[in-house]
């Protein structure tokens, strides 16, 4: 899904605690985007996307200061434009899940080739969401479970398809690799992504999940 | 009295034998001494602390000047040791004859008119068994931990027995009180009550500040303490790990080896921090997935991501799906040429499912060579046997994907 550059670039801003990945991670997206600024920590960063108001937020889960849910906490409600894009390199599931449902539209491992990490940041800007394998395997784990009664069966779990797209990305494939799979087109698969989104968004069943009873979080 | 508790520990320490029945003769300190180490001989020896004897023998001088004879004849009968000896360290049986021989000593004073006449010895011999009583609750480890602020740690270490230190404040405030009274210094018993608490209280206004400081210090140093140990240990792992994979990325030369170094770095670290805690010695099948990644990305050089959905203990048909799906794992990354593969284990009520993928050159499955038919054998092979069915999908140029579906055994389920 490469697109060629375009003139009016993206913007991102770059949230890391980590200078060094923050600066390799700017070189190589610098072809591509406008990299509108970049931040340390949970208060640099609210500063600087309040000031900058970026396209996407390239948005690390483990911050000092609250990690990158409390960057969107504090800032996504006001600016509804910017869209987060959750990256990290050590990830529990829970903290992971915590920022999806925070409000970011995806989750990618900084391991994450270069051009899949630009392909990433385009879907994010176009309002789609990015599932890694990893997280499809967490969203699955956390929709599988048993639950006694579903609060609202709508939101609480996933159709039969959305489950089959998810194992399909848990499974390494790409979204057009899934589409061939499974015989329908890209803009489904990403309807199906998308909709698993707002279900783990909105969902109150997350306090069900496997790992979160694992943990005794309940 | 300062008595250890029931440290009978005597291995390394050893003390060298006396010869007691030729001649009773005791060795003199050579480390702690104030004359001629008489006194921290005996305490020594006694596993008392040698001030107390000092103080019993000034104690003693009142006594018709028995203190200065005592000492004179001990001092006789002693002998310098060639070498210092380790001071005992008493048994509570020890503490208890100890303990029993000074009151025993003190009623026959008392009694034999020499000192302390009538009431006065009972109220020193209460005294006594009350500062006993509680001094006795710390242990002599703990003691040595605490350096010169030993004393203090009855009053604010962690072990403090409230019934022993009521019961010894009951004996010397008795014993006290039962002094005044019988001294005829005071005649009426409440005033002495009254007098003894207004003591206390002062003493603790003035002493107040300075324990609590006190406290605060050997808490911040045991907190110091805690915080140092902690640091070694994860200094200690990330040693064993990180360094020595950082010592490798660095002697590498090879872009896949580096990468392949560093990928298993990652995957032990995290599971270091974030792994489940195992309730037992048995894996999961996920872990066990993991560690069989593992090995395949450090002999290989290729990237394994490894997605466990719903895991599971390892159970008949969870062994045969890692061993398999391991086959699986090896295939690819010798064969394919692709720099990384998906496994996915989805560990259901009845069935664990794994899927291999690669996105490497594939093979026509019609026409495979002899070397990965074997492969591809082994691989049903073990999972038929687990009465499980395998799937091997691949193109040429499109990839390969291995899929295992094996039944679970009823009553393994989690």
């Amino acid at each position: 899904m490469l697109t060629p550059p375009e003139p009016d670039r993206t913007s991102v801003f770059l949230v890391d605690d980590h200078h060094l990945f923050r600066s390799g991670v700017q070189t190589e997206l610098a072809r591509e985007f406008r990299i509108a600024g970049q931040a340390g920590d949970v208060d640099g960063a609210i500063a600087g996307i309040r000031a900058t108001t970026p396209d996407v937020v390239l948005l690390d889960v483990h911050l000092p200061g609250g990690g990158g849910r409390a960057v969107i906490d504090a800032v996504g409600h006001d600016l509804p434009t910017v869209r987060f894009l959750a990256l990290s390199v050590s990830d529990a599931a829970e903290d992971v899940i915590a920022t999806v449902r925070a409000g970011a539209r995806g989750y990618v491992t900084k391991t994450i080739a270069p051009a899949e990490l630009s392909d990433a940041i385009r879907r994010v800007r176009d309002g789609d969401a990015v599932f890694s394998p990893r997280l499809a395997g967490f969203v699955l784990d956390a929709f599988t479970g048993d639950v006694s009664a579903p609060a609202d069966p709508e939101l609480d779990q996933l159709t039969a398809r959305e489950q089959e797209v998810l194992r399909h990305i848990a499974r390494g494939y790409a979204y057009k690799q899934v589409a061939r799979r499974l015989n329908i087109s890209v803009k489904t698969v990403e309807t199906h992504v998308s909709s698993v989104l707002r279900k783990l968004q909105l969902s109150s069943r997350h306090e069900l999940t496997r790992w979160a009873t694992d943990r005794r979080l309940v | 009295m300062r008595t250890a508790g029931a440290t009978t520990d005597m291995r390394g320490g050893g003390v060298p034998p006396l010869r007691w029945r030729r001649l009773p003769r005791l060795p003199r300190s050579t480390t702690n001494r104030v004359l001629r180490g008489v006194a921290g001989g005996i305490g020594e020896r006694l596993g008392v602390d040698p001030l107390f004897v000092r103080v019993a023998l000034v104690v003693l001088s009142t006594a018709g000047g028995l203190g200065p004879l005592l000492y004179a004849a001990l001092w006789a009968l002693s002998f310098e040791p060639a070498h210092p000896l380790p001071p005992r360290r008493p048994t509570q049986r020890q503490t208890l004859s100890v303990t029993l021989i000074v009151t025993g000593t003190l009623l026959l004073l008392g009694q034999a008119g020499l000192w302390l006449q009538g009431g006065l010895v009972w109220s020193v011999t209460l005294v006594a068994l009350g500062s006993a009583f509680i001094w006795s609750r710390s242990d002599a480890d703990r003691r040595g931990r605490w350096g010169r602020f030993a004393w203090l740690e009855p009053l604010i270490g962690g072990r403090i027995s409230l019934p022993r230190v009521l019961v010894g404040a009951v004996l010397v405030v008795v014993g006290l009180t039962y002094f005044a009274t019988a001294s005829g210094a005071v005649g009426d018993l409440g005033a002495v009550v009254v007098a003894i608490a207004v003591t206390l209280a002062g003493a603790a206004l003035v002493l107040g500040p300075y324990i609590v400081r006190l406290a605060q210090e050997v808490g911040d140093e045991r907190a110091e303490r805690i915080r140092s140990e902690e640091r070694a240990e994860v200094a200690a792992h990330l040693h064993d790990s990180v360094l020595q994979t950082l010592a490798l990325i660095q002697r590498s030369e090879d872009g896949r080896e580096m990468a392949a170094l560093a990928r298993g770095q990652e995957r032990e670290l995290r599971a270091w921090l974030y792994g489940r805690p195992r309730v037992d010695s048995d894996q999961t099948l996920g872990q066990a997935l993991e560690a069989a990644a593992d090995r395949i990305e450090r002999d290989h050089h290729v990237a394994i991501e490894v997605v466990v959905v719903g895991d599971g203990p390892m159970d008949r048909a969870g062994r045969a799906a890692v061993r398999a799906g391991a086959e699986a794992m090896l295939n690819a990354a010798r064969h394919s040429g692709a720099a990384t593969v998906a496994v996915y284990a989805e560990v259901g009520r009845d069935t664990v499912q794994l899927f291999v993928t690669d996105e490497g050159k594939g093979f026509d499955p019609a026409a495979v060579g002899h070397d990965r038919r074997g492969i591809a054998d082994s691989i049903r092979g073990r999972v038929e046997r687990a009465g499980g069915t395998v799937t091997i999908t691949s193109d040429p140029g499109e990839g390969t994907e291995v899929q295992l579906s094996i039944p679970r055994d009823r009553g393994s389920a989690p």
